[in-house]
């Protein structure tokens, strides 16, 4: 599904990566590894199209992503450092725009259902700006629960995540995967997958 | 051969091609300029001719125009190798535009500052605002923003890029400006300048214009090119021929 | 499609009506430099007629201007800007809807409190009315031009200033025209119908390249 092929990658005049080769199935966690600045988010920057690459090609089910376009973004969801939601507006205001700009039309219904269950109920109408760091980004994580796309890059989700948060983001990425979604994360803790293939790729030396 | 001239896209082999060009261009400036200001100096009519009779103080024509030209002349360029990197993210493009651009925006002032100096005797004043002379100065702020923005970005890669669309919105932008400021009331035109043509230019001194334009442009192929080759040093500095070459030089 | 613009359009403005001073300070930015200037050129009403059409566009210029530094800033730093040019939507139309809701929070309220300004400059009813429409038709066009310069300054140290640098130059035939248009008014108000069609055509302009221009400089600056 997701092929990439001879990717060389520049961050400023520093040479990243190069001649970067690998293929992700349907069904499987890509688990990327690697030190600090080994270039592991300009990798998956690189994926959605965020960063362009010096050299190489990915292809989303035989495609370019750069041919795609739009219809390579309908197929992801990309989760970085910054959350990614605005302060001022409510959690359940943050998911809907999510929501509508994803092409997708979510009930209001299943926004609550999704905010129950990562474990903020009695907050979904507060200003996120109100939150903790870690209940802002379980807001940002409920995003997860509500998409439809079968590619999801996730760049450390664990951060500042507590037990039970954690527990739940587990589960959330075994369910898509054993649901024929591939997820590429980085992380610098072990994902515990109980079933599905988890492949490892590791940057640097 | 097609594949030959394109191994020089790439700055490794280009920086030795650019040492060697670089006096070719400085020896033919040299000239270019010694016969084409001999020539506007003492081969020319005393006065331009008929009712319109201006004294000597015109021959700063000589430097004023071709300045002039070159200006607008280097900015096009300028565009045309940012857009060719925009489209084609070729890395020595966008070099070559960032080389470009400072000797552009000499020749935008050196014309800003002969023509106040024609000015003077002639209009009886510095400054006016003249659409050629204001069209000049934005022209001029133009090469400003690019540089300042270029060198307001740290990474090399967004700072080349961003400089390169901010340059092709100005080249959009400025026939507009000028013919804004050339015809604010719409219901009447007027302008400063005489209308010009090179038909009606006596002999002489369109061959010293000329040849001082041709000198000038030959001084912004040298400067240029010298300006690229450091450019190309700092950027390729982790690059393995620059390491040799810094030690053949003994300077490493 | 239409969806998607309603969509962020409503979103800017809610957050705008969630933080009202925002959009209050560049109203009166606007109003404070216009009324500075009669303190400073005298209150001669002759000087003022002439200097008024200037001085209002020059004033909008600049309020308009300090508003752009916000437009793409705040999304850019919580990364719901990101997420925007990851949606499946084409970014030039996000672009749009975005400068649009810029528009009516900074541009509007300026169109709107133009005759209070002409007041203070004795214009004539005819030359208020005049200044109005040239302000409706200019003002969209200096937030569009002016979204390219604030995505090509995005997150850079100093970008307010450097920001003007790029961007007020770009301004000119719009100033040009929009207080020609005030000028030209108090002649013949005939004579005013070419300055607007022309403030018109930069509009239509603006709308059709200004959000591709955006939101290519957008993509090179969130890399």
């Amino acid at each position: 599904m997701l092929a990439v092929t001879q990717l060389q990658c520049k961050r400023g005049d520093r040479l990243l990566f190069s001649g970067l080769d690998f293929a992700v199935a349907g069904g499987t966690l890509l688990h990327v590894r690697g030190a600090n600045g080994s270039g592991k988010t300009t990798l998956l920057r690189s994926l959605c199209g965020l960063f362009t690459p010096d050299s190489g090609e990915i292809r989303w089910k035989g495609e370019p992503t750069r041919r795609l376009g739009e219809d390579y973004r309908r197929d992801l969801l990309y989760f970085g450092h910054l959350n990614g939601i605005k302060g001022d507006l409510t959690g359940i205001e943050n998911l809907r725009i999510a929501a509508t700009l994803d092409g997708d039309r979510v009930e209001d219904s299943a926004i609550w259902a999704a905010l129950a269950r990562i474990g903020l109920v009695g907050f979904e109408d507060l200003p996120t700006r109100m939150l903790s760091q870690g209940q802002k980004k379980r807001v940002a994580l409920a995003r997860l629960i509500l998409s439809k796309a079968p590619l999801w890059i996730l760049d450390e989700p664990f951060t500042a995540l507590d037990v039970g948060a954690v527990d739940l983001l587990e589960t959330l990425i075994a369910e898509h995967v054993a649901h024929a979604g591939i997820v590429v994360l980085t992380t610098h803790q072990e994902v515990g997958l109980t079933s599905g293939q988890v492949e490892r790729l590791h940057l640097g030396g | 051969m097609a594949s030959n001239w394109f191994r020089f896209a790439a700055p490794a082999s280009f920086y030795p091609l650019a040492g060697r060009m670089i006096p070719v261009f400085w020896i033919l400036t040299g000239v270019c300029l010694l016969a084409g200001l001999y020539w506007g100096f003492f081969q020319t009519p005393d006065q331009l001719g008929g009712s319109n009779a201006q004294k000597e103080y015109y021959r700063i024509i000589f430097i004023h125009v071709p300045a002039a030209w070159m200006s607008m002349w280097l900015y096009v360029v300028m565009v045309v190798w940012a857009a060719i990197g925009l489209v084609f993210n070729t890395r020595l493009s966008f070099m070559m535009a960032n080389a470009i651009a400072p000797t552009g925006a000499i020749f935008t002032f050196l014309a800003l500052w002969t023509g106040a100096f024609w000015g003077r005797p002639s209009w009886g004043t510095y400054w006016d605002w003249d659409p050629r002379l204001t069209t000049e100065l934005i022209l001029f702020f133009m090469y400003i923003g690019y540089i300042a923005l270029h060198s307001a970005i740290d990474d090399t890669r967004r700072a080349d890029r961003a400089a390169a669309l901010l340059a092709i919105v100005g080249l959009v932008m400025v026939p507009l400006i000028f013919w804004s400021v050339n015809c604010p009331d719409p219901n009447q035109c007027a302008a400063l300048h005489q209308r010009s043509n090179l038909t009606q230019i006596e002999g002489n001194i369109l061959f010293s214009m000329l040849a001082v334009t041709f000198g000038f442009w030959m001084y912004s192929f040298a400067t240029t090119l010298m300006r690229l080759r450091s450019i190309i040093l700092t950027r390729e500095s982790d690059n393995s021929w620059v390491q040799e070459l810094l030690v053949k030089d003994g300077r490493a | 499609m239409l969806r998607v613009f309603w969509c962020v359009l409503l979103r800017d403005l809610t957050l705008a009506l969630r933080r009202r001073t925002d959009v209050l300070t560049t109203l009166f930015f606007f109003i404070i430099v216009v009324s500075l200037f009669p303190l400073g050129v005298g209150t001669e009403r002759q000087i003022l007629q002439i200097l008024g059409p200037g001085v209002v566009w020059v004033a909008a210029l600049l309020a308009s201007m300090l508003a752009l530094e916000r437009l793409f800033a705040a999304d850019y730093e919580d990364g719901t800007l990101e997420q925007m040019v990851l949606t499946a939507q084409p970014l030039s139309l996000l672009v749009l809807a975005k400068i649009t809701a810029h528009w009516l929070l900074t541009g509007l309220p300026l169109v709107l409190i133009a005759p209070l300004v002409g007041m203070q400059y004795h214009l004539s009813d005819d030359a208020i009315l005049i200044m109005m429409l040239a302000l409706l038709l200019g003002t969209p066009v200096l937030s569009l031009i002016g979204a390219i310069g604030a995505a090509l300054t995005l997150g850079l140290r100093g970008g307010g200033i450097l920001l003007s640098l790029l961007i007020l130059p770009l301004y000119i035939p719009v100033l040009v025209y929009g207080a020609g248009a005030v000028t030209a008014s108090g002649i013949d108000m005939a004579d005013t119908r070419p300055y607007l069609a022309l403030l018109g055509a930069f509009l239509v302009a603006a709308l059709t390249f200004a959000p591709l221009a955006s939101s290519a400089a957008l993509k090179i600056s969130i890399e």
